[in-house]
């Protein structure tokens, strides 16, 4: 009887390739294109409700249509070289330098917090106090230190990007494993070869955490400055245009401003995965 | 007791001795573990010791202090006549986990360690040794290839091949061969065997495996745990060079059982 019974379904078995598919729940398997015009119509038509139907006043509000229309006008202006582009440009930078110099000073402080004993002990904890700063309340500051030109801005903006650089910098290199900083040991390696062959690159991944922090904390850093400490940048077209009820222009006007702190981030981004090509990077719930 | 089985270190080929460890002790001054207890060895020249023990009965922590990894608390440890107060060039050592930097190919892994001495140059130099030694652990193809495209026992052996690069004359490994399957492990095992000799090589292995100690060894060093402490240590006199068929031999089978009688034994302590 036991024979009958296991035999069976061994020959049922046999020959059956059992290929399965992975179940996905339905709204993980949407492609991600689609998902994202699907969320981008339910919000303009929310938004086109809303204006339609003058639930908000025009002037806090503009419609989709005029802020498209406005767009174009914004982009002619951008693309036939108008007084907009050169706006651009100072705010472009500011960022690209503020970027630079945070990675500077980020990195350099984030080597001797993280490398050093006295680093973690002496400047650590005031690394820790200026960050706990509201650190816009500074923009007066250094306007007053540094004029009404692109210095001041540069300034807010790379002191606002600093930290994360540091704090990401000093996290990567505690992150090297034990074993990893054994095996350098053993084989003999100087400090500074255990810095810049294992710590540095074990810690790339952190690293790169904090550049991207630091990356959207330097464009709201120019972007603050020059709301606060005037200028010739496009945050100075934004305050006029606010300032003149103009709404339209300054939604559009902040959505090309995305557009640059969206290029600046795609960058570290690109840099990460040509860098850290070894460490991938779990974003989805699907592999 | 049996006849095969020598209680103590008379009568050794009497060649000089490396290594000498003298009443070594560890406490673990975080948690105040005694991971080590009067712990004393001799290690002579173009020998090879095994250490067994059961888990977490401080072989691993042994390995650190004579490596110069972590001082003991208390004793004397000395390499070639000089007290060990930091790691060595001529100690070639293998943790317990391959530890492949994941930003190199397995072949630049290899030469890391004479990277790290004499430079890039050097190191490039070295590729071709690299690659033979590659290829003698089995892993001709996967020269190119990054660690997290490697199995847990191909890492292992690649980590080897990063040890021997340099030539050490002293290789301490803590469980080199865990995670590979027994065929591929006895092989390796023959293979460092023939290393060993070719390079006049003291060797000191941590395992878990008793026939893996056998075969290798001229002295095992059976460990008690809590606190770590040298038991006994067991002579193993089959002749050199070893090969696999000797396992199959009576004397072989008589040395593997001492050696579980007395982990067993350990293990009702
Ligand atoms: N860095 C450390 N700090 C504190 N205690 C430790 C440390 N390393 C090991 N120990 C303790 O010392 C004891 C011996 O550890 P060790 O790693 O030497 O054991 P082991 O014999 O190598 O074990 P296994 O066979 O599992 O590798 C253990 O009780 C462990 O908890
Ligand atoms: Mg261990």
């Amino acid at each position: 009887m036991s024979d009958v019974a296991s035999n069976t379904p061994l020959a049922n078995q046999d020959g059956e390739d059992t290929v399965w598919v992975q179940e996905l729940s339905l709204i993980d398997s949407v492609p991600r294109s689609i998902a994202m015009i699907f969320v981008f119509v339910v919000f303009v038509g929310t938004w086109q409700l809303v204006t339609a139907l003058e639930m908000v006043s025009p002037i806090i509000l503009p419609t989709p249509w005029e802020t498209l229309m406005d767009m174009l006008f914004v982009g002619k202006n951008l693309l036939t070289g108008g007084y907009m582009l050169g706006a651009l440009w100072i705010t472009i930078q500011e960022v690209i330098l503020g970027f630079a110099l945070a990675i500077a000073i980020g990195f350099s402080l984030g080597i001797l917090v993280g490398e050093t004993a006295f680093g973690e002990k002496a400047v650590m904890p005031y690394l820790v106090a200026i960050d706990t700063m509201p650190k816009v309340a500074f923009a007066p500051l250094f306007v007053a230190w540094l004029g009404f030109g692109i210095e001041s801005k540069v300034a807010l903006a790379a002191f606002i990007a600093t930290f994360p650089i540091v704090v990401g910098t000093a996290a990567g290199l505690h992150s090297a494993d034990e074993n990893a900083r054994m095996l350098f040991k053993t084989m003999g390696a100087t400090r500074l070869q255990t810095l810049f062959k294992m710590k540095l690159p074990s810690g790339l991944p952190q690293i790169f955490t904090g550049l991207k922090i630091g990356a959207v904390g330097v464009m709201a850093g120019a972007i603050t400055g020059e709301f606060l400490g005037g200028g010739k940048g496009f945050g100075e077209l934004i305050r006029v245009a606010a300032s003149q009820l103009n709404t339209p222009r300054v939604f559009s006007l902040i959505l090309y401003l995305s557009l640059v702190g969206l290029v600046v981030y795609l960058l570290v981004m690109y840099a990460q995965r040509k860098i850290v090509f070894w460490h991938e990077e779990r974003v989805g719930a699907h592999d | 007791m049996n006849t095969a089985v020598a209680l103590d270190k008379t009568g050794s080929p009497l060649s000089e001795p490396v290594y000498e460890l003298s009443n070594v002790s560890k406490t673990y001054a975080r948690n105040l573990v005694v991971a080590l207890e009067d712990v004393s060895l001799t290690l002579r020249k173009g020998s090879f010791t095994s250490v067994i023990g059961s888990s977490g009965c401080g072989k691993s922590t042994l390995l650190k202090i004579m490596a110069g990894l972590i001082p003991p608390s208390q004793g004397r440890v000395t390499l070639q006549g000089q007290p060990v107060t930091g790691t060595r060039r001529d100690i070639g050592m293998m943790f317990q986990q391959a530890t492949l930097f994941p930003w190199k190919t397995a072949v630049e892994n290899i030469v890391l360690p004479i990277e790290i001495r004499d430079g890039k140059a050097a190191a490039t130099k070295a590729l071709g040794k690299a690659h033979e030694l590659l290829e003698i652990v089995g892993l001709k193809g996967f020269e190119d290839v990054y660690p997290n495209e490697l199995s847990g026992g191909m890492a292992q052996r690649a980590s080897i091949c990063r040890m021997l690069i340099t030539e050490p004359a002293v290789l301490l490994l803590d469980e080199p061969f865990s995670a590979l399957d027994e065929l591929s492990r006895d092989m390796m095992n023959m293979e460092l065997q023939r290393i060993c000799r070719e390079q006049d090589a003291t060797a000191f292995l941590v395992t878990h495996s008793i026939q893996e100690a056998v075969i290798l060894s001229d002295e095992i060093v059976v460990m008690k745990p809590r606190p770590g402490r040298v038991a006994e240590v067991v002579k193993v006199d089959l002749p050199r060079p070893r090969t696999l068929d000797m396992m199959t031999t009576p004397k072989f089978g008589e040395i593997v059982d001492y050696i579980r009688g007395m982990l067993d034994k350990g293990e009702d302590l």
